[in-house]
């Protein structure tokens, strides 16, 4: 088994045996999902399939700010995290691991709102579509796993945790996750598109529904991708010159 | 052949110098004792040479390459700290983790039989005694089959028994051929096991001889009195006067004692006392010159 697939493996298991962890990244969304969606949107087949699409994307934004920015900020403390260091392995497989990980996490995390989307609301997306949405949680995980990169290689765990949970609201509400696409409040909907959020949320929505994506979002969702890479690096390069060097 | 080693090699956080030249050389076959007080730069010196550390200044070299390259610690076991261990993961789980990055690593059932683990194969790790956890910790260093062998306080806060247990393994890993470097606070504990002992102070080394060289050293005693004036007495390797006070420093201070009183010289309020492994060290290295006060 390759290194990387056996760190995810053992990232997985430490995971899987706090189930809390897991159950925290699906609450959100889920309860979202049952509060907002199923009463005001659920009746209506394109509202719904919307709004199911914007929690997907609510549940893998706090997925992955949670995992990767509380769960390396913690690593990061654990005496554990050296001492794998002087396996003979570079630092690559077990971030791949940590990747893979998130991924499998993710897509665990959204489990709740999609089975609340099929059965409670008038939701409906076409098999090719459904892989469609498959692809596109992997592909708007990148800005989110940096962003939660970014936060835990750059800060202490309990600082990570209060900045994560200050992030993920904000950055929720602004991006109109939690409205339909063309009936956000005024001013959601002019800072939207400056947000990582909405070109996401656009992303989904395409895959899933054919929605014709605003283009500022999306180039906007590039330059996130681009920075948040930036600071990323950053941070993990800092982290590894004041620890290993 | 020389499995690790480490050439003036000056390692500095900050304000602070950690090590300041210390040249260090493991040979294949050694069990080597790396003894000095907390905070001497031992910890500093064997990050270096596990490569989770580069040097300020100097050299460092492991099993032939670079230690910061991971083919360089294909042959080598660390120790991490048991506090270390993640807490949910199983002790089985750990085990197979380490060696999924090993070739030939030593099988799962055989490594907890030698650690004396088989029964607790299943707990985590977080619910093991602190004596289970030590020797979990220990058996990791072993799983890779290692040529070269890196523990770093090994037993420390083990009871007696299970130091020895410990002990024993180390010894039969050696006399398999395998080579130790081995830190620790504890003479007890360097003479137990190493042949050839490396002290370290204040970030450097202060020597590097045979076991029984370093007892000898080690077993300097502080004999203080108060006195108008001491003629030059034969043994005292250092000499200070602090408020009119003598402190003289002495391989033997019973025969120190005799010598004083043959003298005939008036002293009073005599104390004899052992020194620290650091206070003997900086005497000696002291040479001539008065030696440090010690706070």
């Amino acid at each position: 088994m390759p290194l990387a697939l056996v760190h995810a493996r053992y990232q997985l298991l430490e995971i899987v045996r706090i189930p809390v962890a897991v159950v925290g990244s699906a609450f959100f969304p889920a309860a979202a999902m049952l509060f907002f969606v199923v009463p005001f949107a659920g009746d209506d087949p394109a509202g719904a399939t919307y709004a199911t699409a914007a929690m997907v994307t609510f549940a893998t934004m706090s997925a992955n700010i949670f995992q990767y920015g509380v769960g390396v900020a913690e690593d990061r403390d654990q005496p554990w995290n050296p001492y794998t260091r002087t396996l003979p392995a570079g630092p690559a497989p077990r971030l791949a691991g940590r990747i893979l990980a998130g991924l499998v996490l993710t897509y665990l995390s959204m489990v709740p709102v999609v089975v609340i989307a099929a059965v409670a609301t008038a939701a409906r997306v076409t098999p090719a579509r459904f892989l469609l949405g498959l692809v596109a949680v992997a592909v708007i995980s990148v800005p989110f796993t940096l962003l939660g990169l970014a936060i835990g290689y750059s800060l202490p765990s309990k600082a990570a945790i209060v900045v994560a949970q200050v992030l993920f609201f904000p950055l929720a509400f602004g991006g109109g996750l939690l409205s339909g696409p063309d009936n956000a409040p005024g001013f959601v909907k002019v800072i939207a598109p400056y947000l990582p959020t909405r070109g996401a949320v656009e992303l989904m929505w395409a895959a899933v529904a054919g929605w014709q994506p605003d283009p500022k979002a999306l180039v906007m969702l590039v330059v996130w991708v681009l920075v948040l890479a930036g600071v990323a690096g950053w941070a993990y390069r800092r982290d590894e010159g004041r620890r290993f060097t | 052949m020389i499995l690790a080693c480490a050439e003036q090699v000056s390692r500095r956080y900050g304000e602070v110098l950690a090590l300041d030249r210390v040249d260090l050389t493991v040979r294949a076959g050694e069990l080597v004792g790396l003894l000095g007080p907390n905070g001497a730069g031992k910890s500093t010196l064997m990050n270096l040479l596990v490569g989770l550390r580069r040097p300020t200044a100097g050299r460092v070299e492991l099993l032939g390459g670079d230690p910061r390259d991971p083919a360089s610690r294909r042959q080598l076991g660390v120790t991490p700290q048991e506090t270390g261990l993640p807490g949910t993961l199983r002790v089985g789980e750990v085990v197979d983790f380490v060696s999924a990055h090993y070739p030939d690593p030593v099988p799962r059932g055989e490594l907890l039989d030698r650690f004396g683990l088989t029964d607790q194969v299943r707990r985590q790790t977080g619910g093991l005694s602190g004596g289970q956890r030590r020797r979990l910790a220990v058996a990791l260093a072993f799983v890779g089959r290692p040529r070269l062998v890196l523990l770093d306080e090994p037993t420390t806060g083990l009871d007696v028994e299970a130091r020895h247990a410990l002990w024993e393994s180390i010894r039969g890993f050696h006399a398999e051929g395998g080579t130790v470097l081995l830190s620790s606070h504890y003479l007890e504990e360097v003479e137990a096991l190493a042949q050839r002992v490396v002290v370290i102070g204040h970030g450097r080394v202060l020597a590097d001889d045979s076991v029984a060289a370093i007892r000898g050293i080690v077993g300097v005693r502080r004999v203080s009195l108060v006195a108008d004036d001491l003629p030059a007495l034969p043994g005292v390797v250092a000499t200070e006067r602090v408020d009119g006070r003598f402190q003289l420093l002495t391989t033997d201070a019973d025969q120190l004692v005799r010598d004083l009183v043959a003298t005939g010289v008036t002293f009073r309020d005599l104390e004899v006392r052992p020194t620290s492994l650091e206070e003997a060290f900086l005497a000696i290295t002291a040479g001539d010159r008065p030696a440090p006060t010690p706070a």
